[in-house]
């Protein structure tokens, strides 16, 4: 049997294979660079970032739970001039398209990011971030409500031509509606989903772990949360979704696809085994050779209900 | 960096719950410095823990020393370690400690802190003093490796069990005025407690000598990406950044850190 075709195209981005990295998880690729084969990736998505550096949630920042772990990095991140100057002359080598992650505290910081990276060479895409639980004043308070996501990401959409990717709270009600908002707003695509909101407490000094309190939960622990609402998402979805939320190697990402994303992200597996990402690209062609599929677009939504 | 699978040599209990655990890993122990760090995937825990930072306390002849502190579920899960388990090593991690000191080496340990400063003192271009401290004497480690490699070990304990009683920077504050009453200049290095490196920091600055100080924060990445460990640090010029203890240390010079 000849070679799969595991390319994608994700509202507009166009990937060797429908494997990225999920945005806080993997820096900014040249991190990741001398321990595994960054040109391998499907893409490489970025960091948070704002239109000024910012300097993040005090320490502990994270703290390990049973299968995942909670964090409350608070988007530390150079700013916009900053991840320019200083990271994307190495992203530009890596000849993978490049995802940013963008976030801001007010609508015109989202259109002024998205504007100002669109004339960057080397940007593929922005992955909105409007569900990040860690900080205050931006990320999550726009995540919630379907009419500020609405009006956010076509605030965006007029700012760039760049396809653009709003990443979706899980912590709602009914998707459907987010999904709906963000694709009728002009959205190319959509990330699901960002870390659930979570608490952990030491018991012996009865106090937060975490210096934020509060933070968001990621790892395997939340991988049948998020192929339930990939799978409702992908019932109204008319553009491509990215799915992430604890992919550990290629069969929680084989899971995904069938449940009806396009492409989908590593996170947290990126720091316990960083070649994650590559065996789970091999494990796609390996799985759809082995079904007899030729294309991996055969296997999104291939879901069977009855 | 590589991450490269590796197989146990032999694991061996220290006393109380300190544990040397020696892998062969060639291609790592061959590149490490003093006071880099390997990231370890702890066996067992594979898919459901994060990876565990740990300090290189010995590197020669293919053969990576880790000493450790059996302080919870990773570590518990560590000590099943025997020879032939095999375990996957990202390293070595790290800036680790300037070789050439301008003065005589006081190397100042707090409890595992000893762990890097023993990998140091078989490196450094000149022999000194090391200071161990713990708060009792089951937390007092490695001296005799010391002593064998020529090294003047002096020991404080909290609770007096083992050598003089109290912090170890009292034996750090007579070490500095025999020092200076003979006219001979210091360099200090430490690891241990915050306060521990905060105080050897202070020394530092008092003296006019150079600290360098490696600090223990809790990883994620252990790689730079994550920014779970960073330190708010000022370079020379006076300009403030956020370093990151993983990639931009873990060790720093006392003047860069702003406590």
């Amino acid at each position: 049997m000849q070679e799969v075709d595991l390319s994608v195209d994700l509202g507009g981005i166009r990937m060797k294979n429908p494997v990225t990295v999920a945005s806080g998880t993997f820096g900014y690729g040249k991190e990741y660079a001398e321990l595994i084969d960054v040109t391998k990736l499907g893409a490489i998505t970025v960091k948070g970032i704002r239109l000024q550096p910012w300097a993040g949630n005090p320490l502990p920042r994270h703290a390990e739970v049973a299968c995942g772990m909670v964090n409350a990095i608070g988007l530390q991140g150079p700013g916009v001039d900053g991840f320019v100057r200083d990271y994307m002359p190495f992203l530009r080598t890596v000849g993978v398209p490049v995802i940013v992650n963008i976030w801001g505290t007010s609508e015109e910081e989202y259109a002024e990011v998205a504007r100002r990276l669109s004339e960057v060479e080397g940007v593929s895409g922005l992955e909105l971030n409007i569900s990040c639980p860690n900080v205050k004043e931006g990320g999550h308070a726009f995540g919630t409500d379907p009419r500020t996501v609405s009006s956010l990401v076509a605030a965006v959409r007029r700012a760039t031509q760049l396809p653009i990717l709003p990443k979706l709270a899980p912590n709602v009600p009914d998707i459907k509606v987010f999904v709906r908002a963000a694709q009728e707003a002009g959205a190319n695509a959509l990330s699901l989903i960002n870390t659930l909101p979570a608490m952990v407490i030491d018991i012996e000094t009865r106090r937060p772990v975490l210096a934020n309190k509060v933070g968001g939960l990621s790892g395997l622990a939340i991988h049948p949360v998020a192929v339930k609402l990939v799978w409702e998402a992908a019932q109204v979805a008319r553009v491509p979704i990215l799915a992430m939320g604890g992919i550990m190697g290629p069969e929680q990402a084989i899971e995904f696809l069938i449940a009806g994303a396009t492409a989908v992200a590593v996170g947290t597996a990126n720091f316990i085994d960083p070649a994650t990402p590559l065996r789970v690209i091999d494990g796609i062609a390996a799985y759809l050779k082995r079904h007899g599929l030729d294309a991996v677009g055969k296997l999104t939504g291939s879901v069977v209900m009855k | 960096m590589l991450d490269v699978l590796c197989k146990v040599i032999r694991q061996s209990p220290m006393k109380a719950s300190y544990w040397m655990l020696e892998l062969d890993a060639e291609a790592i122990a061959r590149t490490a410095r003093p006071g880099q760090f390997v990231h370890l995937r702890v066996p067992g825990l594979e898919s459901t823990s994060l990876r565990r930072p740990f300090s290189i306390s010995g590197a020669c002849d293919g053969v990576l020393k880790i000493m450790y502190k059996t302080v919870g579920r990773g570590t518990e899960e560590m000590n099943r370690m025997v020879a032939g388990t095999e375990v996957q090593v990202i390293g070595p991690l790290g800036n680790g400690f300037p070789l050439e000191p301008k003065g005589v080496p006081i190397l100042v340990a707090g409890g595992y802190g000893v762990a890097p400063l023993c990998f140091l003192a078989s490196r450094l271009s000149q022999k000194g003093v090391v200071l161990v401290g713990g708060r009792t004497a089951d937390d007092v480690l490695m001296c005799e490796v010391f002593e064998q490699m020529g090294w003047s070990v002096k020991v404080a304990t909290q609770d007096g069990t083992r050598g003089e009683t109290g912090l170890v920077t009292v034996l750090l504050d007579r070490e500095l005025a025999e020092m200076k009453a003979c006219g001979v200049a210091a360099e200090l290095y430490a690891c241990g407690p915050d306060g521990l490196l905060k105080a050897v920091g202070g020394h530092a600055l008092a003296e006019g000598c150079r600290g360098w100080l490696s600090l223990d924060k809790h990883m994620v990445c252990g790689v730079g990406a994550c920014l779970a460990c960073v330190q708010n640090l000022v370079r020379s010029d006076g300009t403030h950044w956020i370093g990151r203890v993983c990639h931009d240390g873990p060790v720093f010079e006392s003047r860069e850190i702003e406590w």
